[in-house]
């Protein structure tokens, strides 16, 4: 498997050296965007850029998360909570987080706030339906069996429905990770200082393939590296789970 | 003897598509102290409603069912019920689902809480998967460690849901053994819901036989075979006339004896 995975890179940047050669107008093949991959590193931008956008996904997606999983329990434990809260998340989950961005900037001004609010919010819709359906879909049996054990409704929800629902919460922190991630650089282009995409707009405008490609294989790197990161938790935590 | 569980003129009933369906009607019935009842009849025929209210899971709408002279209202730990899906707690291993109950209970310390779940655990021949995951155990072995999660509370009663439905028939016969000999040293009160009617018969003091729509006692058919049992009982001719009563009061109902509904 390793291997193929292996021999997939390999031909692809082949036929990426490839089409540089044959002369694609203007692609930069794989060595020059390796080159300016080590300037940017060498230079100390990459670096910053690097921390300063993952800083931004990560207290995005931290404060989505931490906000959709107490949100997704209230929504799937108590019905009025569900009624209350639901036509808001059904409707602004219709809105791309990116449709928010001029709102936000007119409201938090240019700094960090609109960024991170704008990760945060799309990090938080896609992991509150999905706490909220693992909730839902916790066996009914595993709740009788706590309750006629002398289980109360506290200690029920704190001992079963939370460690039964983990599998669904956890799927949605990642999925929350990709969305906060695909956000990202969006909100980079709100007049940023700093930043991955932010340093890919720059490139933009000074018609900079080279730097364009660095930055889009950091953040490809970077997001693969924190998906496996979480993947690599869930396993841990749900090992218990029957796989087919 | 006293009356452990009483249903008196209990009746379940809940709204389905607009109409009402009524799972359980008016049906009464004495449970006594340490006696073993089982439960047949086809399916729909409200026999897991019974056990739920019994339980305390399901509320009737009708009647009400005691306990020792006191009316169900919730489920309690005096009550245990074994589940025909098993229930266990996937993310705990054996032994944590086993003292689940006991850490519920005030004035339980730890040691004490191990010691009892290590007796109950070994009872049922859990003994080398005390620290296994529910995932990697059979049907079988699923079932006895819900047996012992039960018995760890020490209920004074059993309420058992087709808990063998799901095993092989060789398996089955063997966990009916385990449980009677459980029953014999313990003494327990069991209502015990099955659709098997070997089973039914084996196991009963009393087989009560209900018919659908609504549900209701058809029947109720003393098993006149001396506890222990064992397979000379179960190879009996007495065994096989009980048995042939109840497969007809179970099979052969009629349609002319449904009410109109």
């Amino acid at each position: 498997m390793l291997a193929l995975n292996v021999v997939a890179v390999a031909v692809g940047l082949g036929v990426w050296a490839g089409l540089a050669r044959a002369g694609v107008e203007g692609l930069p093949g794989p060595v020059a965007v390796a080159r300016r991959g080590w300037e940017l590193i060498e230079s100390g931008t990459l670096l910053k850029d690097t921390a300063a956008s993952l800083r931004r996904v990560l207290i995005g997606f931290l404060l989505g998360s931490l906000l959709a999983i107490p949100v997704g329990f209230l929504m799937g434990w108590y019905v009025t909570a569900r009624g209350l809260i639901e036509p808001y998340v059904q409707f602004f989950r219709t809105i791309p987080p990116l449709a928010i961005i001029p709102l936000a900037i007119v409201l938090l001004g240019i700094g960090e706030t609109p960024k991170i609010f704008v990760i945060t919010l799309a990090a938080f819709l896609s992991s509150v339906i999905s706490t909220f359906q693992g909730v839902v879909s916790v066996d009914k049996t595993l709740i009788n069996a706590a309750r006629v054990l002398g289980a109360r409704d506290g200690v029920t929800f704190r001992r079963v429905v939370v460690p039964a629902s983990s599998p669904f919460i956890l799927v949605g922190m990642r999925i929350g990770l990709g969305s906060a991630w695909a956000t990202l650089v969006a909100a980079e282009l709100i007049a940023a200082q700093q930043g991955v995409g932010y340093r890919m707009q720059q490139a933009q405008l000074y018609y900079d393939l080279p730097t364009i490609f660095v930055g889009l294989i950091t953040i490809g790197v970077l997001g693969l590296i924190m998906d496996r990161i979480l993947l690599l938790i869930e396993r841990r935590l749900t090992r218990w789970q029957e796989r087919r | 003897m006293n009356t452990k569980i009483s249903f008196q003129q209990t009746s379940c009933a809940f709204p389905v598509n607009g109409a009402t369906f009524v799972a359980v009607d008016r049906v009464s019935l004495d449970i006594a102290d340490r006696e073993v009842v089982t439960v047949v009849g086809p399916s729909g025929c409200g026999k897991s409603t019974l056990l739920n209210m019994a339980a305390g899971l399901v509320n009737p709408t009708g009647g009400d069912v005691y306990v020792d002279g006191t009316p169900v209202r919730e489920p309690g730990p005096e009550r245990g019920v074994i589940f025909q899906q098993y229930a266990l707690f996937p993310w705990l291993t054996v032994r944590a689902n086993v003292e689940f109950g006991l850490t519920l209970q005030r004035g339980v310390g730890r040691a004490e809480r191990r010691r009892r779940a290590q007796h109950f655990i070994d009872l049922v021949g859990l003994t080398d998967f005390a620290d296994a995951l529910p995932k990697t155990l059979s049907g079988g072995m699923r079932q006895r460690c819900a047996i012992a999660r039960a018995y760890a509370v020490n209920p004074s009663i059993l309420l058992m849901d087709e808990p063998f439905g799901a095993l092989d028939a060789l398996t089955r016969v063997q966990m009916q053994d385990q449980l009677l000999r459980a029953w014999s040293a313990e003494q327990r009160t069991i209502m015990f819901i099955t659709h098997d009617v070997d089973e039914a018969v084996y196991l009963a003091n009393r087989v009560v036989v209900m018919a659908a729509r609504p549900g209701r006692i058809k029947e109720i058919i003393p098993v006149e075979l001396p506890y222990p049992r064992s397979e000379a009982h179960r190879l009996s001719p007495e065994f096989a006339k009980i048995r042939n009563r109840v497969w007809h009061a179970v099979y052969h109902q009629t349609p002319e004896e449904e009410p109109a509904t």
